[in-house]
């Protein structure tokens, strides 16, 4: 059985998409940039394209930038806001702790020339809590960023609360929404949103496309200069078959989000009350406020990246928050934030489930997972000692 | 997964002495939990032969397969020789490992040091 439950990582794209990408590939080559007839028609497209992106997030077209994916629209979101905060005099950026890494080296970067940067805790539950945010907004705060929905636990963040309070305080709010954009409600002006990324490939659209939303009023600044594409706000020329894609497949997920949530939300619950029967075994982020396809488990004694290879071998994709997962040290971050320390980081298990999983497949995932967290128990060294008594389990 | 060798692979799945010896000669570990890996090696020596070697591991694939193939490097070998194996053996016999999975073969070969340490401790004449 081959399973790929790896869809905060990538999704495959749908057949419209892929079928609106040969399209334009094949008879919309023309430049929207130049004034002759095939120009104009692509430049057309590109607008109706525009129209409808903005269409499903409740923005007007005016305020959508295409962009390359979410790490350059959250590139420049950020410098964007920290760039304008600096001209009237403030420095100080509030975040949190378990951000992507696109927001979180773009304020370390901004950190180098002079930013002061809060991160905000995310709590047990993976959680970010309003008041905190309120708390912690200064006089010289130019912005904030928290993410929609987090790409590893999946938690969903109460974004328009902080929208509200940003909005009181008169601070930017931007939003990191890669995993959230066609796979939960999104409506920026009830949400208070004045920045947001998205990602295409997230919401099986095609990679190397996504899009930047910027409110009305906002001021702008350029991450890649050149050409006047975009408003002038990104050069580069359009790529109008990704952008049409994308556009396609968006729709797509947001006719049928509520469905899919349904149906994925009631498989995910089943795989966490499955994999919750492992001993010393315990589900990362909050059970309730969730993404419908989303579920993250540590499993004490045993390290992530065997896991992984294991279920591969079984035709299971999955992802780990393990260090040996990325060749990093430590194991991954927004799992440490939310306390998971370091033993029970690496041995961790995400499973993003796609709207096509049946609980046929659910249940030959939580075998697999089963047996394979036993066999790498049956000779792990810390698992000893742990049934021997001679450490302390960590989870329950 | 191009990412390992078929070698070390081979050993991940089907790791060889695992286990562990209840009267070992000598035990000795290296790693920690907090760095996620962990390796646990016990060693059965008679007339200065390892007669039978012994591993527990807790980490990822290729920390498996060097605890594996250490193993296979030592059994049967006089303490003398074990005593000159190094994390390099281990690698090239797993037909080599990715550079950032390299310290997984010298996790192997110091568990099995400490393990001749140990031995060698017990031993003193």
């Amino acid at each position: 059985m081959q399973i790929y439950a790896d869809n905060a990582a990538t999704t495959k794209m749908s057949k419209a998409a892929v079928d609106t990408m040969t399209e334009y590939m094949n008879n919309w080559f023309g430049n929207p940039s130049s004034l002759y007839t095939i120009g104009q028609r692509a430049k057309e497209k590109l607008e109706e394209a525009r129209a409808l992106t903005a269409e499903m997030i409740n923005a007007d077209r005016r305020e959508i930038i295409f962009t390359s994916g979410g790490s350059e629209s959250d590139n420049q979101a950020l410098m964007s806001a920290a760039e304008f905060g600096k001209r009237n005099g403030k420095t100080h950026i509030i975040s949190t702790a378990f951000e992507h890494h696109a927001v979180l080296h773009t304020l370390r970067k901004l950190e180098k020339n002079g930013f002061e940067i809060t991160l905000l805790p995310v709590y047990k539950n993976g959680i970010v809590l309003p008041e905190d945010v309120e708390a912690a907004i200064r006089e010289d705060t130019c912005l904030v960023s928290v993410m929609t929905a987090n790409n590893e636990i999946g938690t969903i963040q109460p974004i328009s609360e902080i929208g509200q309070i940003c909005r009181n305080h008169g601070v930017i709010f931007h939003t990191d929404a890669v995993q959230a954009v066609g796979h939960l409600p999104i409506d920026v002006k009830a949400q208070n949103i004045d920045m947001l990324s998205a990602s295409a490939h997230k919401f099986h659209g095609p990679k190397g496309v996504g899009f930047l939303y910027v409110r009305k009023g906002i001021p702008l600044s350029n991450l890649i200069e050149g050409g006047a594409q975009e408003r002038g706000k990104r050069a580069g020329t359009e790529n109008l078959a990704g952008i049409m894609s994308m556009t396609v497949a968006l729709r797509e997920s947001v006719e049928n989000m509520d469905r899919n949530n349904a149906h994925m939300s009631e498989v995910r619950d089943y795989l966490i009350k499955g994999l919750s029967q492992i001993p010393h075994s315990a589900l990362n982020g909050d059970a309730e406020k969730r993404l419908a396809g989303n579920v993250n488990f540590s499993f004490e004694g045993i390290e992530g990246e065997s896991i992984l290879i294991l279920l591969d071998r079984e035709g299971i994709s999955a992802s780990s928050g393990s260090a040996c997962t990325s060749g990093a040290l430590d194991p991954s971050h927004v799992l440490l934030a939310i306390g998971r320390i370091h033993d029970v980081a690496h041995g961790s298990l995400r499973l993003t489930i796609g709207e096509d999983i049946t609980f046929e497949q659910a249940d030959y995932i939580i075998e697999k997972v089963k047996n394979t967290v036993a066999h790498l128990r049956g000779f792990s060294p810390v698992w000893r000692d742990l049934a021997e008594g001679k450490r302390k389990y960590i989870l329950p | 997964m191009a990412l390992y060798s078929d070698k070390v692979m081979e050993h991940f799945i089907n790791p060889r002495n695992v286990g562990v010896i209840e009267d070992a000669d000598g035990i000795g570990e290296a790693g920690n939990a907090k760095c996620g890996d962990i390796m646990k090696m016990y060693l059965k020596i008679e007339d200065d032969i390892i007669k039978d070697v012994k591993f527990e591991t807790f980490g990822c694939a290729s920390a498996i397969a060097s605890s594996s193939m250490a193993t296979e490097l030592i059994k049967g070998k006089p303490v003398s020789e074990a005593m000159m194996l190094t994390n390099k053996a281990v690698a090239e016999a797993l037909d080599g490992l990715p550079a950032y999975k390299m310290h997984c073969s010298v996790l192997a070969e110091e568990a099995i040091q400490k393990a001749l340490d140990d031995y060698n401790e017990k031993h003193k004449k």
